[in-house]
């Protein structure tokens, strides 16, 4: 129930104690604050680690052949082996856990030329799929589609960089470039997600269907290697160990043959950053949380505190009959508003000032490795919101039962 | 309206006991006018203590208004204090936060008077005692005299049975000291029992009764 009265009486009491009011609110304030603003810049250091990890790199993996290790089945050692289309269908028929085959084919510093500009380009033959697979974008026209594959199209897709120094500011879209004398026609413009250094390549090469690549260029159907992207709900270290003995058992291979089928995929240093950051959190928790409590331990010490210097208006109103009810309320509720208001205040302000900086990167373009849009955690700000109206009732409830207690005859004694 | 038969009070200290009440018996009809006397260490200030609710008596029985008051939840003896009661101290014991008015209203805020009621009452009662046009001054901006005023019209307004006064005049010079005891008369004009503790032979002159204590027994009433 809404008592107007005892909002008036206690209202009264704060403005006429503003310094008392605001040393006992100053603590609270500062820890909710601190627990914001830590919290945020802890999601902003997390952002901004794992987007240099690019956001589809959690399930994807690498596989390539190379020569083996062992004999086998009366295969000598030292074999080389080589992955074909066949392999590419064999293991989208027979691993579910596969959801996205990227295979690609490269010929390093081939000589590209447009009209009277020439330079050595790596050239990659790909499927549709790679630009879904990698973190790549394209940046004008369109990628390579299933038409240019079964067509056999003379399409290229060009880097970025490249499109740029053969076509300065012009739309490379419709032009034709010669690769090692042969004419492609110009589809799109691509490049990487996000510009970091080892994504360079990314915006020099030209991308081409694989099957125009090896029959324009007479190559064995062979692939370098297959980018796989791991269905949903599924870790690609699973995926990755029915593809590699898919492939052992395609390419006689001996099962614990370390070489012949190679791998790699960087689930394991997400895992340990994903930890790191684990640690990180609670860390973080734990700062703010304590900073915290120590606020609602000052709350209820300065409370403690205004009940001894209360002490004589309190056996005044209790002379005048306070009930010990109405006196454990009134400090109660006086202990429980001012952590609740200066909670919010903390609230309020750590979440503008994680947002002030989340905005101030985005608006100034401000880009910094390791760091990129902080975020409040709401839930977790509410959750110490409700934490501080609880804690504000037990910070208040030791003073405010001792307050109840005083003894009329002793606070009124006169000194 | 006030009965005490065979009260007696202790107050233990670490080392020994001191017998504070050693048997009192007193009667007092409603409508008295009567103070208190005796010299320091006589008993009178618990006494009075005992009389207001404020403190707890060993043996004997407390009627006040018919009612026994005897192991009664603080509640009880909050709600008693507040109807049946009105206090004036010495040292006034005012809220130095509050104006005169809110300092008067205050005891009604315990019986859950509607406030503006409370205001329009404590300005009443501060027209009783004078003071009507000092309402919205703060208890330092007042003297002695005005202060205890206050005091006095703050323990009028719940209209209580009974006025207990410990030692009002003692802060106040000889002309406030007969002021006060002029409000405590027409105080007592109205109806309502008036108890004052006192060491001063001319205010207990004004009263109706003296009643005389020493070393815990009451000497002549």
């Amino acid at each position: 129930m809404f008592d107007k009265d005892k909002w008036q009486e206690i209202f009264g009491t704060i403005r006429k104690n503003k310094l008392r009011t605001i040393l006992t609110a100053l603590g609270v304030f500062w820890g909710v604050f601190m627990l914001i603003f830590l919290l945020g810049m802890g999601s902003g250091l997390e952002s901004g680690v794992f987007k240099n990890f690019g956001s589809q790199m959690r399930n994807k993996m690498y596989v390539w052949g190379e020569r083996t290790n062992k004999p086998y089945k009366g295969f000598p050692a030292g074999r080389s082996i080589e992955i074909t289309l066949d392999d590419l269908a064999a293991i989208k028929r027979e691993v579910s856990e596969v959801d996205m085959l990227g295979p690609r084919r490269r010929m390093n510093s081939s000589f590209v030329s447009y009209l009277d500009k020439s330079n050595n380009c790596d050239i990659r033959g790909e499927y549709p799929s790679m630009v879904k697979i990698e973190p790549l974008v394209v940046r004008e026209g369109r990628y390579l589609n299933e038409q240019d594959l079964a067509q056999r199209r003379k399409v290229a897709v060009v880097g970025s960089k490249t499109s740029e120094l053969f076509f300065g500011e012009e739309s490379p879209i419709g032009k034709y470039i010669m690769i090692k004398g042969i004419a492609f026609k110009v589809v799109g413009v691509f490049g990487p997600i996000e510009l970091k250094p080892w994504r360079i390549s990314d915006t020099e090469a030209i991308v081409v269907p694989l099957n125009t690549m090896c029959h324009a260029f007479g190559l064995k159907e062979i692939i370098d290697y297959m980018a796989i992207s791991s269905s949903q709900d599924t870790r690609v270290s699973v995926a990755e160990e029915k593809v590699v003995a898919l492939l052992q058992t395609r390419h006689q291979i001996h099962p614990d043959d370390p070489n012949g089928i190679g791998h790699e995929n960087v689930e394991e240093e997400i895992d340990q950053v994903v930890n790191l950051f684990i640690g990180i959190k609670s860390f973080l928790w734990f700062v703010g949380i304590g900073t915290l409590l120590a606020g609602i331990v000052g709350v209820s010490n300065i409370m403690l505190i205004i009940v001894k210097e209360r002490t004589k208006e309190i056996g005044i109103r209790k002379a005048l009959g306070a009930t010990p009810g109405s006196i454990v309320s009134m400090i109660l509720t006086e202990s429980v508003f001012i952590t609740a208001m200066a909670g919010y205040l903390g609230l309020l302000l750590g979440t503008v000032i994680v947002g002030g900086i989340s905005y101030a990167m985005f608006a100034f373009e401000i880009e910094t490795d390791n760091f990129y849009n902080p975020q409040v955690n709401l839930a977790a700000g509410l959750g110490a919101l409700v934490m501080l109206v609880i804690a504000g009732t037990i910070a208040g409830l030791i003073p405010a039962m001792q307050a109840a207690s005083v003894n009329p005859v002793e606070a009124l004694k006169d000194e | 309206m006030i009965q005490l038969k065979a009260i007696h009070k202790s107050y233990q200290t670490d080392y020994n006991s001191l017998h504070v009440l050693k048997g009192i018996d007193i009667d007092i009809k409603e409508g008295d006018f009567v103070s208190i006397m005796g010299s320091s260490g006589s008993g009178k200030s618990t006494m009075l203590n005992i009389l207001g609710i404020l403190d707890k008596y060993d043996e004997g029985e407390y009627f006040l208004d018919g009612h026994l008051i005897k192991n009664l939840s603080q509640k009880q003896e909050a709600h008693y204090r507040n109807h049946l009661l009105g206090f004036v101290f010495q040292s006034f014991n005012l809220l130095a936060f509050k104006t005169a008015k809110e300092n008067v209203a205050l005891p009604l805020y315990y019986q859950k008077v509607d406030r503006k009621e409370r205001q329009e009452l404590a300005l009443e009662y501060l027209d009783q005692v004078g003071l009507l046009d000092w309402a919205d001054h703060y208890p330092n901006q007042m003297s002695g005299g005005q202060q205890q005023r206050v005091a006095i019209a703050r323990s009028l307004i719940s209209k209580p049975k009974v006025i207990l006064a410990d030692e009002p005049t003692g802060a106040l010079d000889s002309k406030t000291s007969e002021d006060v005891m002029n409000i405590f008369k027409k105080v007592n004009k109205q109806g309502i029992t008036v108890l004052i503790v006192t060491h001063e032979d001319e205010i207990s002159r004004m009263t109706n009764r003296v009643i005389r204590l020493r070393d815990g027994i009451i000497e002549s009433s």
